[in-house]
């Protein structure tokens, strides 16, 4: 039961065998979801390049059922729960609480994942991945998705499970390490998000069924989006974690302060699972009080938090860096860095485009009253693939980078490539998100198989700047869906056909190990100083604060509404 | 470092670097300003969706429309065979979605206030007023009454962008707006 223990070679890690395995498995799930929600996506994407038009409508909106469901739930949540795994038992030298139950919701999520996608190929199930009632999808579509959620549930205790053991055991001194820390504020928001979607899921089961005979519009998605929103938070909770593994791991950088840090993952739980608000702003049946409310997570409490991480992150790796002696000028600790190693690249992309392209359009799309303007417009989708793929998805892939050659000790198949990864995706999909979010700001809008309205009783013509912003979103997510299919093809081959490694490849930076002492110590009076990464953060506020008041002066140019 | 436990065991102790407490405290002053933003644009702006529905039976809201079909229709679009209705300025307009239309077309006068009724009468759709760019959610059951002050003449669309079927992409309505 107590499993064997092996050590890792560089980092010094006691890693639990059947963690290991489980890691492995979680991990290597997840890319094949990620490939196959990919190709649905490029499907998507090619279908809305106006001068391509791939699929037929049926099969369009098959596939955006499907995309959204393989991408944005499947290959996320499972890569989470290695990541819970790793940030528990791996970091905390600690052995696995329970392999058993891991395994059986290991199980549970990838039969429930094959149920609901099974439920969607057969065609009779397109309803998108919010299902919106009283639109009714079959019933094994609902089900797959609750065996899929239980099976997460069942991680996120054993996670629980594992922090207690390695308590108990005192595997570790003092307290968790903040990546561990971000990843229990991840696994703890995910339990109220999986609650969430248990309340509004089994119900709909059964009116599936003919059990129960209506739900309520409004209210389904009220609580439907407890479970789709904030199952987004969970993915900011796991890639914040992510961008902090990778500067200690790059850099040996440690956080300007723990106590800033830690503050602003409390915050994440205290109030980033409000927001489900965020998508009912233009709804029939609720109070302005409440939208303000909740779209706002309480005077933005949350987005503090997140602005908090925006500077600590990159304050962290020019701290570290200074210390190495990159002290010239403001930037030339970022310019020294490591950018042809994809786990640099990646974060750093990641951490830019969540901020800049992800962070600022969703707190405008946000606005009580800004919504009306954005509401279900292609502007939609260019914010969360802004969040979700180049911010989430990517610093996955720049952790991944590591996680195999370094912790299972695999060379890279495919060494040369991986350097260009992280640019051909993290570009990719960011254009892909501004051209959307462009095409969106002139009314285009999402979900929709034909805006030319060729078949339509009376029709529209959008103007030309849509075709063109449509089309050029086309492209990017060509060269993002090419990166993609590079990092899949990278880590499927070297888990299946990866050399033993040498010494580390695509890996950490040579001239510090990562067991290495922290190169900054706590406080002002150890810390370095940060003005670059300070001066980054004035030239975001900037942007945020112009384009946050340019959308009102937008609004306020359209017809009056009281 | 991140990934290991913190090396100072009291860790909440620690003094906080000097740029961190700016910008923390800069983030919370731009957190205050926007959150503000919404309830001061509830006084001071002039695009705010009222918070007016009633619970409706589908059937219902269409004998409504039906009614103001009978009413006020003025003409009927090309040979499309759709009414154009002209409400009364400063009464009320009713329009519905259903798979897979938006009826019927409304003519509404430049600088007039109407109050606007919407509701679907089967599954949930997107009323979306472009090239204004205008959008509202529709649902079945729920009578949604604002105020609308359309300011410039011409002939807008209103493209349904909430997925609703098959027929989803063919789902285009009308209204237009005239000088007097």
């Amino acid at each position: 039961m107590n499993g064997e223990f092996r050590t890792c070679p560089d980092t010094g890690f006691k890693i639990h065998l059947p963690a290991d395995r489980l890691i492995k498995w979680n991990a290597v799930t997840s890319v094949v979801f990620l490939l196959v929600g990919g190709l649905f996506g490029l499907g998507v994407a090619l279908t809305r390049w106006p001068e391509v038009h791939l699929l037929p409508a049926e099969w369009f909106y098959l596939a955006l059922t499907a995309h959204g469901l393989d991408a944005l739930l499947v290959w996320i949540i499972f890569f989470e729960i290695a990541l819970l795994y790793f940030a528990s038992a791996v970091l905390l030298n600690s052995r696995l609480a329970g392999p058993k139950f891991a395994w059986l919701g290991y199980w549970l999520m990838l039969i429930g994942a094959a149920i609901t996608n099974v439920a969607v190929l057969r065609g009779d199930s397109s309803v998108m991945f919010t299902s919106y009632v009283p639109m009714k999808a079959a019933p094994d579509f609902y089900l797959g998705i609750i065996l899929f959620a239980v099976g997460a549930l069942i991680g996120c205790f054993v996670f629980f499970a594992t922090l207690y053991v390695a308590k108990k055991e005192r595997t570790y001194e003092g307290s968790v390490p903040l990546v561990t820390f971000g990843a229990l504020t991840a696994a703890i928001i995910a339990v109220f998000t999986i609650g969430a979607g248990a309340v509004i899921l089994v119900p709909t089961l059964f009116w599936s069924m003919d059990y129960i005979a209506s739900i309520d519009s409004v209210m389904y998605k009220v609580i439907w989006w407890g479970m789709g929103h904030s199952s987004q938070q969970i993915n900011v909770a796991a890639h914040i974690s992510c961008w902090y593994a990778i500067a200690a791991i790059l850099f040996g950088a440690k956080p300007l302060s723990e106590k800033v840090s830690r503050t602003a993952f409390f915050l994440y739980i205290l109030f980033l699972q409000l927001a489900s608000a965020h998508h009912l702003l233009v709804e029939p049946g609720l109070s302005s009080e409440y939208k303000i409310f909740n779209t706002s997570y309480a005077l933005y409490l949350a987005v503090l938090g997140s602005m908090i991480h925006g500077l600590t992150v990159p304050g962290a790796v020019e701290a570290a860096q200074r210390k190495k002696g990159f002290n010239k000028g403001l930037f030339e600790w970022l310019a020294k860095a490591p950018w042809g190693n994809p786990v640099f690249s990646g974060f750093a992309i990641s951490v830019v485009s969540f901020g800049f392209l992800g962070g600022i359009s969703g707190v405008m799309m946000g606005t009580e009253q800004l919504n009306l303007i954005t509401h279900n417009t292609m502007y939609v989708p260019g914010h969360f693939h802004a969040t979700v793929v180049t911010g989430t998805t990517l610093a996955f892939m720049a952790l991944a980078y590591w996680l195999v050659p370094t912790l299972w000790q695999k060379e890279l198949v495919l060494p040369g490539l991986a350097k260009w990864q992280p640019y051909l995706f993290g570009i990719g999909m960011s254009l892909a998100a501004l051209f959307q979010m462009g095409a969106g700001t002139l009314g285009a809008p999402r979900r929709h198989w034909d805006m030319t309205f060729a078949d339509a009783t009376l029709g529209f013509d959008f103007p030309a700047g849509v075709y063109l912003m449509m089309g050029l979103n086309g492209v990017a997510a060509v060269i993002g869906s090419l990166g993609a299919a590079i990092f899949i093809l990278n880590m499927v081959g070297t888990l299946l056909f990866g050399k033993p490694k040498v010494p580390a490849p695509a890996a950490p930076a040579p001239e510090e190990p990562v067991a290495a002492g922290p190169v900054s110590s706590y406080g002002s009076a150890g810390t370095m100083a940060v003005p670059g990464t300070f001066v980054l953060a004035m030239i975001f506020l900037t942007a945020f604060v112009l384009y946050y008041f340019v959308n009102w002066n937008y609004l306020a140019s359209v017809w009056g509404l009281s | 470092m991140a990934i290991f436990p913190p090396a100072e065991r009291v860790w909440w102790k620690e003094p906080v670097e000097r740029s961190e407490v700016i910008w923390v405290t800069l983030a919370l002053v731009w957190a205050l300003i926007m959150f503000f933003m919404m309830p001061y644009w509830h006084f001071a702006g002039e695009q705010n969706l009222s918070n007016e529905a009633y619970k409706i039976t589908p059937d219902a809201y269409a004998e409504k429309v039906e009614a103001e079909v009978e009413k006020y229709t003025v003409r009927e679009e090309g040979d499309t065979g759709i009414p154009v209705v002209r409400p009364p300025a400063g009464g009320d307009a009713y329009q519905l979605g259903r798979l897979w239309e938006w009826y019927p077309i409304i003519e509404l006068v430049k600088g007039q206030s109407y109050r606007f009724h919407l509701s679907s009468l089967d599954w949930q759709h997107g009323w979306s007023l472009l090239p204004e760019n205008i959008n509202i959610q529709v649902h079945p059951g729920y009578e949604m009454v604002f105020t609308v002050t359309p300011n410039r003449v011409g002939e807008y669309a209103v493209v349904c962008n909430e997925f609703c079927g098959i027929g989803h992409h063919t789902m285009v309505g009308k209204i237009y707006v005239v000088e007097k």
